[in-house]
């Protein structure tokens, strides 16, 4: 049985699991276009609180329009989003933007965006810079700092802000196997603690299995399959399904 | 013709003299530019900000507007200046025409259309690359912009240059609203003006010269800036790309 053979509207186990948990979003057949293409088309899912799941599938499958409509960085062209209004989101990009000012500011800004006082925020990204290995770098130019530490640096600014939901697009995409270890790691350690929502694309078979409880395919913008992680890793024993992993299966 | 390089010779007389007419219009210049700069500085990056970040309808008229204003000549805005200032004018109740501020005033809506568009741009480009993470860390699109002002505040500055090279080397507008009186509102392009006309050439030259040494000061400022900013952005990217590597 292929991927696709999956029927959308079908319940996994571990969905079935989730029913009890309070949902966090839910989309009714979202569609979003940009200009006269479709990045995304009839997707309809529930993402339920403390939930691990990964986004996978090629290129231009639709992985990033589906976080950004979660974040609400974008609304949909049709269908309707339910996201509550009271938890807070971190989206991580795949190349952190840091603005031209030290390690520590870009980490305090958040906390100050959401209406801290500067120096308590400053106290807190000094702790959180801590936890993420990077306190020797709170004065420098965030800017001039590795992709991987630029990257550790996001995820001091999403823990932080004690983010309930975090979703991430590809976040150890341009780094070597150590830094992505470790920012997994870091990632596995925010998210343990509490009922926190983690959402993430990936390219890496390997990090969807550290990561993820349950994985939704996407191709051409609509969601082809939605399994628990078990039944996925069964599935991709298939070789046309380990081809849009682009053959990283680390 | 033996007419430039004894008048050269002149002129850098003058110089070495510290010449008090020469020094009194140089100041005077660089204090009505300056000034003018300042003013249309936080008017402009403010407007311009606003402009990258907000959409409403009729915005591309706005920018369309603003970019032909790039090109308003000069003496089209001292003729304004001129209406709003003189006695029967909106303004005229400031007295301020024939003095300081009113080459101020000018050299302000001369210059504003430049800090305005260039802010716009600078800020709308980086707002296409950081927009979206500083929305998604909770800025309004207001404080994104200001973000982004601050984080481009070296493109910024280099709009503030260019803006002062336009106010100080424009002649039309100081001319017909500061009406060039001696001692007064005469400054460098409206003295370079009468002293040509004159036929004495030995002052115009001198300050033609030294408005060629601030262009060329600010040019070759804006040049170290780019390349400052190119060296410290480049070092992050180099980093970046052995890690990759």
């Amino acid at each position: 049985m292929n991927l696709a053979d999956k029927p959308q509207g079908a319940l996994s186990n571990t969905q079935r699991e989730n029913v009890a948990k309070p949902t966090m979003f839910r989309l009714e057949q979202v569609g979003v276009r940009y200009g006269s293409t479709w990045a995304l088309q009839s997707a309809s899912l529930s993402i339920g609180a403390g939930e691990r799941v990964a986004l996978v599938g090629p290129n231009g499958s639709g992985k990033t329009t589906l976080l950004r409509v979660l974040n609400g960085l974008i609304e949909p062209s049709t269908g309707t989003v339910q996201r509550p209004a009271t938890t807070r989101q971190t989206l991580l990009f795949q190349r952190p933007y840091m603005l031209r000012m030290t390690a520590l500011w870009n980490v305090a800004l958040g906390l100050w965006l959401r209406g801290a006082r500067w120096r308590d925020a400053c106290k807190q990204a000094n702790e959180a810079l801590a936890r993420v290995g990077l306190a020797a770098f709170a004065q420098r130019n965030a800017r001039t700092l590795s992709a991987g530490q630029q990257q550790r640096l996001a995820l001091a600014r999403a823990w932080v802000l004690a983010s309930d939901v975090m979703l991430l697009d590809e976040p150890t995409a341009s780094m070597d196997p150590d830094a992505r270890l470790e920012v997994e790691t870091l990632l596995g350690e925010f998210t343990s603690g509490h009922l926190q929502t983690l959402v993430f694309s990936s390219h890496t078979l390997g990090q969807v299995r550290r990561l993820a409880s349950r994985v939704i395919c996407l191709q051409d913008g609509r969601i082809r399959a939605d399994l628990p992680l078990q039944e996925f890793l069964e599935r991709t024993a298939s070789v046309e399904s380990k081809l849009s992993f682009e053959g990283e299966l680390g | 013709m033996d007419t430039i390089p004894q008048a050269t010779a002149a002129a850098l007389h003058l110089f070495a003299s510290l010449d008090p007419a020469l020094l009194t219009v140089v100041g005077r210049s660089l204090a009505v530019s300056t000034s003018a700069c300042l003013l249309a500085f936080g008017f402009g990056v403010l407007a311009g900000v606003w402009l990258a970040v907000s959409r409403f309808s009729g915005r591309g008229a706005v920018l369309a507007l603003i970019n032909t204003l790039l090109a308003l000549p000069s003496v089209v805005v001292g003729l304004l200046v001129y209406l709003l200032l003189s006695r029967s004018g909106p303004l005229g109740f400031l007295g301020w025409l024939f003095s300081f501020q009113a080459m101020g005033l000018a050299q302000t809506i001369l210059v504003v259309p430049i800090v305005t568009a260039l802010t716009r741009q600078a800020i709308d480009d980086a707002d296409r690359v950081q927009g979206e993470q500083l929305a998604s860390l909770g800025a309004t699109p207001l404080m994104r912009g200001l973000l982004l002002a601050w984080d481009e505040r070296y493109a910024l500055l280099t709009v503030l240059l260019a803006a002062f090279g336009r106010a100080i080397s424009e002649v039309g507008a100081v001319m017909i609203v500061g009406g060039n009186i001696e001692g007064f509102t005469r400054v460098m392009t409206t003295a370079i003006a009468l002293e040509t006309s004159k036929g004495d050439l030995p002052l115009a030259i001198a300050l033609s010269i030294v408005l060629l040494l601030v262009v060329l000061a600010l040019n070759a400022l804006i040049a170290a800036l780019r390349s400052w900013r190119e060296r410290v952005d480049g070092a992050a990217t180099q980093v970046a790309r052995v890690v990759v590597a």
